[in-house]
């Protein structure tokens, strides 16, 4: 057996108030944990090998390019006009998943009723739905002749081949991002404060608005962002229904496959860094806003 | 104020019978009709032209092919990206090192990835005029647009999910455990076997259940590598838009309603071990 680690963390005679870290000491107590290189080695040489390396050639291969080509590719007005549908229809997926997220997470967290367990599995669906299975399932939905479709029809609304088809498809996708951020904080909430604020001789309304709503507002605003981000990169479940014309219904990503079967690299690799930059940009904004909200937590 | 209630209910609320009983109506209106309908009309097409039709398209040699390729991918990607699970949690949940937010921030990059840019990586990497095209095509490596690219797609898109539920878990529990278990003479191999691996195993299982899920349902980060070959480099998704995109709906949605029986497979056993475990339904 190796030597016995010297361990005065938690003395036996009391007196915590005496106890003081020095600067140099490790708040963890130094290890006899085994593994520490090699895990850690294996770690870093797997992510380099498998994320890192790969990663860096679409930057490099970018780099190659001359900036005057590269702006051309990347902002032809084939190309804005696809920005323009992901971004927006992301967008509006997101605020829409925002809205109704609420709804659902607030019932799962506050309310029990019959079916409550499956309602709450159910929202996990579009994890776990392979995204070409929700492409053409939502398509067959919403096709003039569909179950949904048919009753939209006489309405004067069209979904599929449209850009309210990407709409669903990417509303669809980023529900549970939505659903799963507010609903721990809800359920964190507890009743108390409503009951302080209504015994204060607030309304539901006004309780709603000043007491509940701002404190699941960052929550509310990390899943907006998750469903958002995961919007700009959606492939599957959206060309199905989108139609796929360009300048109309096309997206982004579908652009960058079509400049693949076109053979033009350097093309598709001008477009896919624009998007790498938003989606790393939004999750720097995420990571922050997360942070903030575990800030929160604790202080709680 | 009312008297609290006999049922036990997860936090006693506030609001009127009335108004819970329209949000429950309106939430589960909303989820059966968002949510659920897409999955019933997968079967409802699966089966419109009747169990004949539908055991035709399922049992076609291509649907079969694509059912093999498809587990190949997803055992290579689990096994590999749990072994890499399991060693980066160890490294970050039981030592403090530099650097450690920043390696937890990397890890977590190809979700930030979409899946068309994964597949385009592997083309520039592996294409003919890619890095190392031109020393693969020299020694008659076909890479890309080969099985190979498919599983390395799998891989790279599936990376962090077994991580992900590890590193918080291991976080949270502590490694006091396995420090009694080596004072008191276990080997370092005996630890992990007996000490660490029983106190994770949820928490494995639980991201093992994600990474396979992912990894059967790839699309678009396999479809940009993998070339279409038919009974060659088909996965199963793949398969359903190639069937789709041939206007042969019943196959199509046949071959779907296998990664549909999946995908509630998946959320059964995921639902089960939230329950189990009391883990937190996380984000995919």
């Amino acid at each position: 057996m190796a030597t016995t680690p010297t361990v005065p963390a938690r003395g036996p005679a009391g007196a915590p108030g005496t106890m003081r870290l020095g600067p140099r000491t490790r708040l963890r107590r130094p290890g006899i944990l085994p593994g520490f290189g090699i895990s850690l080695g294996y770690a870093v040489t797997y992510l380099s090998l498998i994320v890192l390396i790969p990663l860096s050639a679409v930057f490099l291969k970018a780099a190659t390019a001359h900036w005057s080509d590269f702006v051309a590719a990347a902002t032809s007005p084939r190309v804005l006009a696809s920005y323009r549908l992901t971004f927006g229809a992301s967008f509006v997926a997101a605020a829409i998943d925002s809205c109704f997220g609420f709804l659902v997470a607030w019932v799962l967290a506050r309310y029990q009723f019959p079916g409550r367990r499956v309602a709450d599995a159910v929202v996990d669906l579009p994890f776990a739905l392979p995204t070409a299975v929700a492409g053409i399932a939502l398509t067959s939905l919403y096709a003039p002749n569909g179950w949904l479709g048919r009753l939209l029809q006489p309405l004067g609304i069209q979904v599929a081949f449209t850009r309210l088809g990407v709409v669903v498809a990417l509303a669809f996708i980023g529900l549970p991002f939505v659903v799963r951020s507010v609903q721990p904080v809800i359920e964190e909430l507890g009743s108390d404060i409503e009951e302080a604020s209504a015994s204060l001789g607030a309304n539901s309304w006004q309780t709603f608005s000043r007491v509940i709503f701002p404190t699941v507002f960052p929550a509310l605003l990390t899943g907006f962002t998750l469903a958002f981000a995961r919007g700009l990169g959606e492939y599957g479940s959206v060309i199905f229904i989108s139609g796929n014309m360009p300048g109309k219904t096309e997206i982004t990503s579908l652009l960058i496959v079509t400049k693949l079967e076109q053979y033009d690299y350097a093309g598709a690799t001008a477009i896919a860094s624009v998007m790498l930059i938003a989606s790393f940009s939004l999750l720097i904004v995420i990571n922050s806003l997360q942070a903030r909200t575990r800030r929160y937590e604790e202080r709680a | 104020m009312r008297p609290a209630a006999n049922n036990p209910l997860p936090v006693r609320c506030a609001s009127s019978p009335l108004v819970r009983r329209i949000l429950i109506g309106a939430a589960l209106l909303f989820l059966t009709l968002f949510l659920l309908l897409p999955l019933a009309a997968v079967f409802a097409q699966a089966l419109a032209k009747g169990w004949g039709a539908y055991l035709d398209a399922v049992r076609h040699p291509e649907a079969l092919a694509a059912v093999r390729l498809s587990l190949q991918a997803t055992v290579i990607a689990v096994g590999l990206n749990m072994v890499f699970g399991l060693m980066a949690a160890w490294a970050i949940a039981r030592f403090s090192f530099r650097g450690k937010s920043l390696l937890i921030t990397l890890i977590d990059l190809p979700l930030a990835v979409s899946p068309v840019v994964s597949g385009l990586i592997f083309v520039l990497l592996f294409g003919l005029h890619g890095w190392f095209g031109g020393w693969l095509d020299e020694h008659n490596f076909q890479i890309l647009f080969a099985v190979p690219a498919v599983v390395i797609a799998t891989v790279f898109v599936t990376f962090p999910f077994v991580a992900r539920e590890l590193i918080p878990f291991m976080q949270a529990q502590g490694s006091e455990e396995e420090e009694a278990a080596l004072v008191l003479g276990a080997s370092p191999w005996r630890t992990f076997y007996s000490v660490t691996l029983p106190n994770i195993r949820w928490s494995l299982l639980y991201g093992v259940i994600l990474c396979s899920a992912r990894a059967m349902g790839e699309f678009g980060a396999v479809s940009v590598v993998s070339g279409h070959i038919r009974g060659v480099t088909d996965t199963l998704p793949l398969e359903v838009e190639i069937l789709y995109n041939e206007y042969n709906f019943t196959a199509a949605f046949a071959v779907a309603s296998l990664l549909s029986l999946m995908a509630v497979v998946t959320l059964v056993v995921k639902k089960c071990i939230e329950d189990r475990a009391h883990i937190r339904g996380g984000q995919t």
